[in-house]
């Protein structure tokens, strides 16, 4: 199941692999994304931790890490096209995967419905 | 009478006829009459061609070790018609303060005098070399020694670094300043305190010199928030650094109080003095409580921004920071003017920041200007800054909104809630002024009220072109609000170039002339 | 006074308009006490009185051209063509701002397009920037950017580098995470120097910084530090202090310079004192996004017409605040325009011919100057400029021959205070110096070291 966080980043965990990007929210609030910033393989991180940059023509946003864990893949296709960021955010948009210290800290995050609460009480 | 016919015709077009007179063909050569097409001069010229005279070398031993330079520069040249065909059409391009009103916000675009450019082009000051013997420089020592006087006159500080090269260096030395002064006292600090209004450059400059930077509110009135900032002060902060007057164009009403806090602290007060415009000879800093402040050559006093440059940002110091200004500096010896260029034992320098002096051209720029004026003219410029920025918030108040109650100082806030349900935004607006023939406001700056429009009109417009910029703006806001959206949409329609498109440059940056990309 | 065009009457009505009767309404956010202070400065004067004054002030300076001229070290007397000047004062492009709006303001545009490709074709590098202030700066800025890219922070200066930019390097990097390496500088032996550096590479080493031609006018091969700092992972970043060099010598690029920094005054830009100057900064495409200041892109508008527009602006201040690359944000955008005009009028042809006289004028007075009974030079190589050793102290030398009317070149002990280098005098010589010129410095120099 998919999972949410309030910094609009979605996780899709395979085991103890999660699939992390930005959600589609947030590439329309971001505008065209010109390049990202992506972290190096094999990089540990703490939950909170600030792990990529996506960048807009005027703009620049952190990226943080939703959960601790371990890089162990980046989404090399946004190298040379950041546009799939806001073609397909959920999809071939992902920015990294990581390996989960502990998979249970899923648990308190929101689901789909409740992200879409969330967002709604945005606007 | 004889009847010839063979003349030029006089008669005016119909104006109903003007639409029909519209070209339905393109010119065989791409220009449009007095829009002239420019290409790259790497599609112009040929690496063959030159426009200088070049000498005959005879062959001679070379001393270059072997290293002479065997590839392919690539470099074109053109004859100097070309050259000056070139240039003279690139230039029609642009938009400058000799062609209209360009009321940048906190940029000062006030007018060039030409002056200035003719004394900063006297050889004596133009070409000599900073390395010469100190004996044979004197007289520019001496302008150096006489633009730190009006200086610290006009801002009542008693010392002036003059080396930094622009507002954002001035910043620096500045800070860097600050930060040597309390590790003097064995005390460094970790913090720096900046309103969410500021210019990006304060920021910028506190994590260059290992600070942490931490936002201070502001209030409802658009000023530092006192008692906030008494909450955020403690020993770790180093140094508050605010504008005055502020980004959204008003005086900090507290200022001397925020001073005393400050100080209380055991903290630096810095003051961006990129608006200074606003208060020559009307108030001095150094009244103030202020402790570094850098001023903008390029914006009070006058120095052409030259398309983004040269700049200069001399720094005033108070009593508490002038040991720790930069090297070099100017002093007086028995043996004439000297420049204090290395340390010396004792010395609390916080270094050199530049190659050589400092922006010696527009030293002498700023000096012509502020003679020019004289305390009398300084004063009366900052007064009719400030008057032509309220008669902008006076007559365009009922039409748009502005952020914050009157008066302001020497530029006008307004936000888009005037364009709320319009559907046109702060950017349309100002690509919109660009077909009235007018350089945009300075927009989503500062960034604490909403779709942000900063207008700076500067004391060297006439009534005259007030009241027609403003007629402009008022037809524009009027527009806007009927929802007659057409004029914004794809503004500016009468420019050279129409909206460009600003994610492919950023997706696939292209920075330079590659034949293969041709 | 004569730039402000309101009148009283026009004063009056603004009030009014605006609703308050005095100006100093306006000013009511001022406290009390500290508003109209007494400004102890002189009243207006007229253009006329302004112009004596300052003309007289210039008159006591001894300029460049009207002298024998050997003064350099790191900024450059060249013949600068009188298009160049004449260009640059064109109100569209001297009173233009930096081109934030770019439908009206392609002319500023399109010349930093053709500047950053000059600039990248002369360093033999891949991209550059549209400018920083001065080369000492851009060599801070250099360094800094070495840190980011290898996440190191040892930075070793090597002995040739211009003691005013090592300086501005330690004093721009003093709070910042960087560790400043200094090697002393060896007038005597320039490969030895250059070993020196090589030498002071290690595993923690961001960057090496090495000057060519370096501060006593060497010219060296820099292809082994280049190797010596891939093999460690640093940078090699090579520091042009005298940009007619590239026309004769192999560009910094050919010789695996990660980052090129360099002086752009003598293309295009006076003396002045010392500034304004023109920062250079070149680098290879893939450490684009490290890169300090402004640059400029290619793109088309909404009808498809090419243009270009400032852009990656989220490395820089406006928009990454604490986070940005630099804090620059005012550059040389107009002396960025008169290197471009002076280059555009020298071409390939002309810079390589003007490079070409500047070498054989320094030959000619190393001959001159190698025959002087006393005067020793130093240099086996140099493009413009080389140092020789008097039998006495330079400084006061110097300042005789500068009584003389002859301006021979900086001394060392003002770049380098102390004895060490008390008798080595940095000459250097242009296009500008004629045989006269060389005559005089001869047999004033001969004198003066008797």
């Amino acid at each position: 199941m998919i999972k949410y966080t309030e910094d609009h980043e979605w996780i899709d965990a395979d085991g103890d692999i999660a699939t992390i990007g930005i959600t589609d929210y947030a590439q329309k609030a971001l505008g065209d994304v010109v390049f990202v910033e992506l972290p190096e393989v094999g990089t540990s991180f703490a939950k909170g931790d600030e792990v990529s940059v996506v960048e807009s023509v005027k703009a620049a946003s952190e990226v943080y890490a939703p959960l601790d864990g371990e890089i162990v893949e980046v989404n090399e296709a946004l190298e040379d096209g950041p546009a799939l960021v806001n073609t397909d955010a959920t999809g071939s948009g992902w920015f990294f995967k990581m390996k989960l210290n502990a998979v249970s800290d899923l648990d308190d995050m929101m689901d789909e419905a409740a992200y879409n609460t969330f967002v709604a009480g945005l606007d | 009478m004889s009847m010839n016919t063979q003349g030029r015709p006089t008669a005016l077009v119909e104006a109903s006829d003007m639409q029909e007179m519209k070209p339905v063909f393109e010119s065989f050569s791409g220009h449009q009459g007095l829009r002239l097409d420019e290409p790259l001069i790497f599609e112009l010229g040929s690496t063959d061609t030159t426009g200088v005279d070049v000498a005959e070398v005879d062959d001679f031993e070379m001393a270059l070790g072997g290293l002479e330079r065997s590839t392919e520069i690539g470099c074109p040249g053109l004859a100097e018609p070309d050259t000056v065909r070139h240039f003279t059409r690139l230039s029609r391009r642009n938009y400058g303060i000799d062609m209209g009103v360009f009321p940048l916000g906190s940029c000062t675009m006030k007018h060039n005098p030409r002056l200035n450019e003719k004394m900063a082009r006297l050889p004596g000051f133009g070409d000599i070399h900073p390395l010469q013997p100190e004996s044979t420089v004197q007289g520019a020592l001496g302008l150096i020694e006489e633009l730190s006087h009006w200086i610290m006159t006009i801002t009542g500080m008693p010392a002036v670094a003059m080396s930094p090269k622009a507002g954002a260096h001035g910043e620096l030395c500045g800070v860097m300043a600050i930060r040597a002064a309390l590790e003097a006292r064995g005390d460094a600090r970790e913090v720096i305190l900046c309103p969410e209004s500021a210019h990006g450059t304060n920021p910028a400059t506190a994590a260059f010199c290992g600070y942490k930077v931490k936002s201070i509110p502001g209030r409802e009135n658009g000023r530092v928030d006192l008692e906030a900032l008494r909450e955020s002060l403690d020993d770790t902060v180093a140094a508050v650094m605010i504008t005055n007057p502020n980004t959204c164009g008003l005086f900090e009403t507290e200022v001397k109080e925020i001073a005393d806090a400050i100080h209380a602290a055991g903290a630096f007060f810095y003051c961006d003095g990129a608006n200074f415009n606003a208060i020559m000879g009307k108030a001095r800093p150094g009244d103030l409580g202020v402790d570094a402040m850098h001023l903008n050559l390029h914006k009070t006093f006058s120095t052409p921004h030259g398309g983004g440059g040269p700049g200069s940002g001399p720094v005033v110091f108070s009593d508490a920071l002038k040991d720790f200004a930069p090297l070099p500096y100017v002093k007086q010896t028995a043996d004439g003017k000297r420049l204090h260029e290395w340390p010396e034992d004792g010395d609390k320098s916080l270094g050199r920041l530049t190659a050589f002096h400092g922006q010696m051209g527009m030293y002498v720029r700023a000096l012509s200007y502020m003679m020019s004026h004289g305390s009398d003219g300084l004063k009366q410029a900052s007064e009719d800054a400030v008057l032509n920025a309220n008669y902008v918030l006076a007559s365009l108040g009922d039409v748009m909104s502005a952020s914050f109650e009157g008066p302001c100082m020497h530029e006008a806030l307004f936000d888009d809630r005037f364009l709320k349900d319009t559907g046109v935004t702060t950017l349309d607006f100002a690509k919109a002024m660009i077909d009235e023939g007018y350089h945009p406001m300075t927009m989503y700056f500062p960034l604490v009220v909403h779709g942000a429009m900063l207008i700076e009109p500067t004391e060297t417009e006439s009534k005259y072109n007030m009241d027609q910029f403003i007629r402009s703006m008022r037809g524009l806001a009027e527009t806007a609000k009927r929802k007659e959206t057409e004029r914004f949409e794809g503004a500016p329609y009468f420019a050279p170039w129409k909206r460009l498109d600003e994610t492919q440059a950023a997706r696939r940056p292209v920075l330079r002339f590659t034949e293969a990309a041709e | 006074m004569r730039y402000l065009p309101l009148t009283n009457d026009d004063r009056q009505a603004m009030l009014a308009k605006i609703g308050v009767s005095h100006i100093d309404d306006l000013f009511k956010d001022v406290p009390k006490e500290d508003l109209n202070p007494e400004i102890d400065l002189p009243k207006h004067q007229s253009e006329m009185a302004v112009e004596r004054y300052l003309s007289r002030l210039a008159a006591k300076n001894t300029h460049a051209g009207s002298v024998p001229f050997f003064v350099g070290a790191g900024a450059y007397k060249h013949h600068v063509p009188a298009t160049v000047d004449h260009m640059i004062q064109r109100g569209e492009f001297l009173t233009a701002y930096t081109p934030y709006q770019p439908e009206i303001a392609q002319g500023t545009l399109q010349y930093l397009f053709e500047f950053q490709t000059q600039v990248a074709q002369l360093t033999g590098m891949d991209v550059a920037n549209a400018s920083m202030y001065d080369g000492s700066t851009a060599t801070a800025e250099a360094v800094m950017m070495a840190r980011r890219v290898t996440r190191k922070k040892r930075a070793v200066m090597a002995g040739s580098l211009h003691p005013h930019y090592r300086a501005v390097v330690e004093t721009t990097t003093q709070y910042t995470d960087d560790e400043i390496v200094t090697l002393a500088p060896n007038p005597m032996d320039a490969e030895a120097e250059l070993q020196a550096a090589i030498d002071a590479i290690d595993a923690n080493t961001s960057c090496v910084v090495v000057q060519n031609p370096g501060i006593n006018g060497n010219v060296l091969d820099l292809s082994a530090v280049a190797e010596a700092a891939h093999a460690n992972k640093a940078l090699l970043i090579v520091v042009v202090t005298e940009v007619m060099s590239l026309g004769l010598i192999k560009s910094p690029g050919e010789m695996g310079a990660d980052i090129v920094v360099g002086e752009g005054q003598s293309i295009g830009n006076g003396l002045t004192f010392g500034g304004p100057y023109l920062g250079l900064f070149a680098t290879n495409q893939k450490y684009v996004r490290q890169m300090p200041g402004r640059l400029c892109g290619e793109t088309v508008d909404a009808e498809g017409t090419r243009g270009f527009v400032l852009t990656l602006s989220t490395r820089e201040q406006h928009i990454r605040r604490e986070k940005a690359t630099s804090n620059i944000c005012t550059n040389s955008g107009l002396c960025a325009l008169a290197f471009t005009i002076h280059m555009t009028l020298l071409g390939e042809k002309g810079i390589r011919a003007v490079a070409k006289v500047n070498h054989r004028n320094a030959v000619t007075v190393r001959d001159a100057l190698k025959k002087i009974d006393g005067v020793e030079v130093l240099n086996k190589t140099f493009f413009n400029e080389f140092t020789v050793r008097l039998p006495k102290d330079a400084a006061p030398v110097v300042e005789k021959l500068a009584e003389a009317g002859v301006l021979a070149g900086v001394p060392m002990s003002r770049l380098y205070p102390g004895d060490e280098h008390a008798n080595m005098l940095i000459v250097a010589v242009t296009e500008v110096v004629t045989e006269e010129d060389i005559q005089a410095l001869v047999s004033n120099l001969t004198e003066a070291v008797q």
